[in-house]
């Protein structure tokens, strides 16, 4: 087991969209500065668990969350806790590359700006860039449109956009899924040399990516007609090569999913 | 072989077919462009020889050489930016409200429904509502005013509709990406909604504008003076505008006057393109400079 401090931890978290129920009794503990990687196949939940980590699924109309997310000490999910203060401290990047339509600058000092950081932004922006191994291939086009860099870029932008707010936790919801090979290889090495100062939680539908990047596993499965059901949850390694729940183990080599 | 010979058959009736149907369509278009040239060449014979600087600089006159409209001009002119002032502020907020904020229930869907109904009224309607509520139970008289309120409540509906079907438009990828950059929900408005949403609204309310400052049926109810010999020079004035006066010349049975009305059309088309030109203008400046 590897020992160290939490950084977020579930307990019986349960969510549900209307009358579906996305997640059931999901209890796990995500340590700190480490690669936690969340599995399973399509439609299992995966990114709705990630979603609840930084309060995103309060977006979609109709959910509802019980149970406890506990990030340094506090249940987000208590009464008194502004969704906004959490997403300032949890950062998300999307499966998509969603850079807005603005330029590169502008893109990376969104979250500064909007959280009221005004102070040293060009310093903030040129930092962030540079931890998301990008500012050397756009330092000279800072006010051009971030809509012109190629999808891999776009994407460490994402990931620069992020990191302008230095946050604590990084959530990433299959963030390679729209990328060839090469800007996926690229993207797993900054997740490597990220996982030092930050947590990082991926969801990912790539067994071998998962194995590559993460140092924690987390397998989400669906039964019939039950989604969300937590199969197994510990370090990479021990998932992959002595799954200790049978549904692991037929998912990881391939049976079915 | 017999497979290929029907093949080949077949292939000069759909030949054909494509053909004829791409002439049929092109005819269907052509039938507008058709009448709206017809009406513009028969519109600019009849009035381009009384359009000079005397007939926008006069009054009315009872005599066709010395009328003019310039007091219906300036009319329309009140009217038009009064109207823009009250409707487009209050149509985006409805329209803001009720894509970003409004939760999805009853009394959203009863809004909705309402205001697309509202947008199929038939303007004299409007016109009437003016009458009792803004001339006479709010007692802001015959003024530009009132009729501005009048064409406004007209407006409305059209403009929330085009701002809101712009703001649906607007990519739920930026709004789940702003958010999950800590933006509370207005910074989302104001920093990825409306700038991207923007021109969408503004030709929206720009064609709601042009369809207002065209109408004579509201403003008759209203103001159904037509001999004015000032121009407005407070919003509580009375007022006339270039429709009713276009109305006033053509029911005139002195063919001068016919003269007049199409002289006054011209005018009346030239305002309009020049607004729709500045809806286009605004438009591109503004996404060039969201894409930059």
């Amino acid at each position: 087991m590897i020992n160290s401090v939490a950084s977020l931890e579930t307990k019986t978290l349960e969510l549900w969209y209307g009358n579906f129920q996305a997640l059931r009794g999901i209890s796990m503990v995500i340590p700190r500065n480490q690669i936690t990687a969340i599995i399973g196949p399509s439609g299992c939940g995966k990114s709705s668990l990630l979603r609840c980590f930084n309060r995103m699924n309060d977006l979609i109309p109709g959910s509802k969350v019980t149970g406890e997310v506990l990030f340094g000490g506090r249940n987000i999910y208590a009464a008194d806790i502004d969704p906004t203060e959490i997403r300032y401290r949890i950062g998300m990047v999307f499966q998509k590359p969603n850079p807005f339509p603005k330029s590169v600058f502008d893109n990376v000092a969104f979250g500064p700006r909007v959280n009221g950081l005004n102070d040293n932004l060009e310093e903030i922006v040129e930092q962030a860039l540079h931890r998301a191994a990008l500012w050397d291939e756009v330092k000279d086009r800072l006010r051009r449109s971030a809509m012109e860099l190629s999808g891999g870029q776009q994407q460490r932008l994402c990931i620069a956009r992020a990191l302008a707010l230095e946050p604590e936790v990084i959530l990433m919801d299959e963030p390679c899924s729209a990328l060839d090979p090469l800007a996926t290889l690229k993207i797993e090495d900054l997740m490597r040399s990220l996982a030092e100062d930050y947590t990082i939680v991926i969801v990912t539908h790539n067994m071998q990516q998962a194995a590559r990047v993460s140092d924690m596993a987390a397998f989400l499965m669906m039964e019939q007609d039950r989604a969300g059901v937590l199969a197994e949850y510990g370090p990479t390694s021990q998932l992959f090569t002595n799954p200790k729940d049978k549904r692991t183990e037929d998912y990881i080599t391939g049976r079915f999913g | 072989m017999k497979k290929d010979l029907a093949f080949q058959r077949r292939l000069k009736i759909r030949q054909l077919q494509g053909s004829s149907f791409s002439a049929l369509f092109l005819a269907a278009t052509l039938v507008g462009i058709f009448a709206l040239v017809i009406l513009l060449v028969d519109v600019f014979r009849d009035g381009i020889g009384w359009l000079d600087w005397q007939f926008i600089t006069s009054y009315p006159s009872r005599k066709p050489e010395e009328a003019g409209l310039l007091s219906a001009f300036f009319g329309t002119l009140w009217v038009m930016v009064l109207t823009a002032l009250f409707s487009f502020p209050v149509g985006i907020g409805t329209a803001i409200y009720l894509e970003e904020y409004a939760p999805d229930n009853r009394l959203r869907r009863l809004i909705q429904t309402n205001i697309n109904n509202l947008a199929g009224v038939p303007s004299i309607v409007y016109g009437l509502l003016g009458l009792s509520l803004f001339v006479q139970a709010l007692a802001l008289g015959r003024s530009v005013l009132a009729g501005a309120l009048t064409l406004t409540l007209m407006s409305l509906p059209v403009i929330i509709i085009a701002a809101q079907e712009a703001i649906r438009s607007v990519s739920e990828a930026h709004r789940f990406g702003a958010y999950a950059l800590g933006s509370s929900r207005w910074q989302v408005v104001r920093r990825i909604v409306l700038p991207t949403a923007l021109p969408g609204v503004l030709s929206g309310t720009i064609l709601a504008m042009s369809r207002a400052i065209g109408e004579a049926a509201p403003i008759i109810a209203i103001s159904a003076l037509v001999y004015l010999t000032f121009i407005p020079s407070s919003p509580l004035d009375r007022f006339t505008v270039l429709p009713i006066q276009i109305f006033n010349w053509v029911s005139r049975p002195q063919e001068g006057f016919w003269h007049l009305a199409a002289a006054g059309i011209i005018v009346l088309l030239v305002v309009l393109l020049s607004m729709n030109a500045v809806a286009i203008i605004l438009r591109n400046r503004y996404q060039k400079r969201t894409e930059e």
